[in-house]
């Protein structure tokens, strides 16, 4: 080498944070952190005491749900690196806190529909105390006086109080009426309006009902619906963010032979990099010094590292798991291939958007016909029947009414909230409110392997001598390759002491035991001739001194009830198909033991992409299960997602659906509570239809006294309710 | 049943109050972290002083 080279050095040195650092108004610095791996209340406070007890810090805050740390202080601006590095060396990761990520519009409507709420909880509270007076006594033992006083009362609450917690429908309704369609809201709208302006039209006909209670009630329970769909929601628009998450740290760069940090959205062409063993590749580069392993599980999918040297291409997101190695970078960080994964889920959570719910299609064919019945009421009553304008008026009124959107309004959302709970008595958890209604209708699952039909690691197979095993997993302790970490933690015994380690990278370990040389790795480091029989397992070979080798086999194995739950599956009627980006050996020998024809190994985060799009093409309905990021476009893509507990945290926030444990099975009891939801829902349909079959003609006839009305609204509501509480009996 | 008279105003401004609490706990950031409020009741603030003393 002619030009001296820095040395390779492990550089966990984190720099670059002072440039991020803001003044805020009262002249102090502040810098927001994104820390990962908080979990519990001792996180919380190491992190927060260890900032605290710096002199000059004025605030420092971490906020559990987002992992966003704020930390306000006085002076130099430079101590910004040192918090960085105090909080890593605690073992949290930190990351800018990038502020386009920064939801601010989301966290605006959160407050929003908190306040909207509030006042409808304060308004519902206050005319319910005034409402049991009404119901309980008569006119008589209360006097005319009183009871107009109620209403009046009543109604200066409830008005003010629709006009603003109602905002939500109405601006909904008016939307969509707008582009001339139609939602629930515009019937809710509509159901909130004319409740109210009836009421107020009563008590000025000094009439003996008023309906100020059910409008503010109906709007209440609603908004709770509202609400919870947003948190939702919420949590679940997130994944593509979390993507960019990786590309905003920083990357150690090399010019004109010194070290400096660099964030890696302003890393271009032909720099060089330095990458540490243990930190992630931060963009797309070919490697032009040294030699390690690199785990490109995230990319690929791939359960074992693979060796790369001098010339390889290495990707952004992948890790570089045992020597340091320097890199040219050969595409900026937003054309990475990583980028690319970024830009297909953002397509794909848009197409999503496109989904119309079940309760907005019933609403578009039924609004029509009651605006139509209420009007023709009016016109008969008014052209042909020679009734009084306000008496027509208040007939068509009280056909608006009785064919009150409360239980169609309700048919969904209880079902909904109750299967939401049963399912996660289970350990299921439902992210999107219409995720059940769309994971009734699939006719096909895609899923992934590892870790979702797998457990994910690989785990030591076959007998062996007790005491190799001893001295290889005492050995395999030194290295964090993903074979050595199962042989360590498949052995249970005390470690022994292993002298001279070496980690030699894309080969193995070396070390010394009682003065006898031993050896765990690759075939050629252990000396294995090549005609022993390769097997599908994943092997360490093990050598002691000139024994001859030893083989520890390694399967990535199926979860225990993977079999089963495929097979009910099929009986169900569903076509599957296994997509991998593993070897094809691997997903062969998988496919057989679970009895599965379709499946296809090698695949890249793009062809699985593209696979889904072409059914979806064909007009199937899709169910995606997966865990890593190789299947986020896939997850977000999908008609609908699940993502075990254990996948990663992007896939999980793309997926619908998201189950713990280390099982397979929630896919089933998830699609069979989805069905019987659907089920419910539809019975809940045809009984608010029903109801209003009976009632729209009697109001018609103007037949209807306004105490029946509100009677009957209520009745229907709660045959609603009850027929949705069958749910809780499943199994 | 003149005491409505006293009885209505005073329900309402209690109501007012709950609703004015609930206003200001919203502005102050108290729903921001909600899962982090649940975990803050676990951390000893004394901690530090029993090791010191």
């Amino acid at each position: 080498m002619t030009q001296p080279s820095p040395p390779l050095t492990l550089n966990q040195n984190n720099e670059g944070y002072e440039n991020l650092v803001k003044i805020n108004s009262d002249g102090l610095n502040t810098l927001s952190l994104l820390v990962g791996g908080v979990h519990c209340a001792v996180c919380i406070q190491k992190i927060e005491s260890s900032i605290l007890k710096l002199s000059l810090i004025k605030e420092a805050r971490l906020n559990f749900s987002t992992g966003r740390f704020n930390i306000v202080w006085e002076g130099s601006s430079t101590l910004a690196n040192q918090f960085v590095n105090i909080i890593t060396s605690l073992g949290y990761t930190v990351n800018p806190y990038n502020p386009d990520i920064e939801k601010t519009t989301l966290d605006a409507e959160n407050r929003f529909l908190l306040l909207c709420l509030g006042v409808a909880g304060f308004a519902m509270g206050n005319i319910m105390l005034l409402s049991v007076g009404l119901w309980t006594t008569t006119t008589e033992t209360m006097g005319m006086a009183t009871r107009e006083l109620l209403h009046l009362v009543s109604g200066l609450i409830a008005i003010p109080a629709v006009m603003f917690s109602g905002r939500p429908f109405f601006r909904s309704a008016f939307s969509v009426l707008k582009k001339g369609q139609t939602n629930m809201d515009v019937p809710i709208s509509l159901g909130l309006i004319l409740a109210c302006g009836m009421s107020v039209f009563e008590i000025f006909q000094h009439g003996e009902h008023t309906y100020f209670d059910s409008a503010v009630m109906l709007m209440f329970f609603l908004l709770i619906g509202r609400y919870m769909d947003f948190r939702a929601r919420k949590n679940a628009r997130s994944a593509a963010t979390d993507l960019i998450k990786t590309l905003s740290g920083f990357a150690t760069v090399i010019e004109d032979g010194k070290h400096h940090r660099l964030l890696i959205r302003d890393l271009r062409e032909g720099m060089t990099v330095l990458v540490g063993a243990g930190e992630n590749i931060p963009v797309d580069s070919v490697i032009i010094d040294g030699r390690s392993e690199v785990d490109t599980s995230l990319i690929t999918g791939e359960t074992l590292p693979r060796d790369v040297g001098i010339g390889d291409m290495v990707f952004a997101g992948t890790i570089n798991q045992s020597a340091p190695i320097r890199l040219t970078v050969s595409k900026a960080a937003e054309d990475s291939v990583l980028a690319d994964v970024v830009r297909l889920m953002e397509k794909a959570e848009q197409g999503q958007a496109k989904y119309v719910r079940l309760a907005d299609r019933v609403a578009r064919a039924y609004t029509p016909v009651v605006h139509i019945l209420a009007i023709s009421a009016f016109i008969l009553w008014f052209g042909f029947l020679n009734a009084s304008w306000q008496d027509a008026l208040m007939i068509a009124v009280t056909v608006l009414i009785v064919t009150c959107p409360c239980a169609l309004g309700l048919a969904v959302p209880v079902v909904q909230v109750l299967a939401s709970g049963v399912l996660m008595k289970r350990g299921i958890l439902v992210k999107s409110g219409d995720a059940l209604e769309r994971l009734a209708v699939i006719d096909t699952i895609l899923f992934d392997k590892t870790g979702t039909l797998t457990i994910g690691k690989p785990e030591l197979v076959g007998q062996y001598n007790e005491k190799t095993l001893a001295i290889a997993a005492s050995l395999a302790t030194h290295s964090r390759h993903p074979l050595s970490k199962s042989l360590s933690s498949s052995y249970h015994g005390e470690i022994l002491s292993i002298e001279n380690v070496t980690e030699h990278a894309g080969q193995g370990l070396e070390g010394f035991y009682q003065g006898q040389k031993i050896r765990i790795g690759n075939r050629s480091w252990c000396g294995v001739t090549d005609d022993t029989p390769h097997s599908d397992n994943l092997e360490i070979w093990y050598r002691c001194e000139q024994n001859p080798p030893l083989c520890f086999a390694f399967k990535d194995e199926l979860k225990k009830d993977s079999k089963s739950t495929i097979e009910a599956l099929r009986k169900s009627g569903l076509t599957m198909a296994l997509l991998s980006g593993d070897r094809k050996n691997v997903v062969d020998s998988i496919a057989k033991e679970i009895d599965l024809e379709n499946a296809i190994a090698e695949m890249s985060p793009i062809d699985k992409y593209n696979y889904l799009e072409k059914l979806k093409s064909e007009n199937h309905k899709i169910l995606m299960v997966g865990d890593g990021l190789n299947d986020a476009p896939v997850l977000a893509g999908a008609d609908i997602s699940m993502a075990p507990g254990t996948a990663i945290d992007m896939a999980q926030n793309a997926a619908d659906i998201v189950f713990m444990g280390d099982k397979f099975s929630p896919v089933l009891t998830a699609y069979n509570i989805a069905v019987l939801t659907q089920k419910l829902v539809k019975q809940n349909f045809a009984l608010s239809i029903l109801y209003n079959f009976i009632a729209v003609p009697v109001a018609f006839m103007g037949l209807i006294t306004p105490m029946l009305a509100a009677l009957a609204m209520s009745l229907s509501s709660l045959i609603v309710i009850a027929n949705s509480f069958r749910l809780r009996r499943y199994k | 049943m003149s005491i409505i008279i006293y009885l209505i105003p005073i329900a309402l401004i209690l109501g007012l109050i709950g609703l004015g609490a609930f206003i200001w706990s919203m502005k102050s950031n108290q729903y921001d972290d909600l899962d982090g409020a649940a975990h803050r009741i676990l951390i000893d603030e004394n901690d530090d002083d029993n090791v010191t003393k």
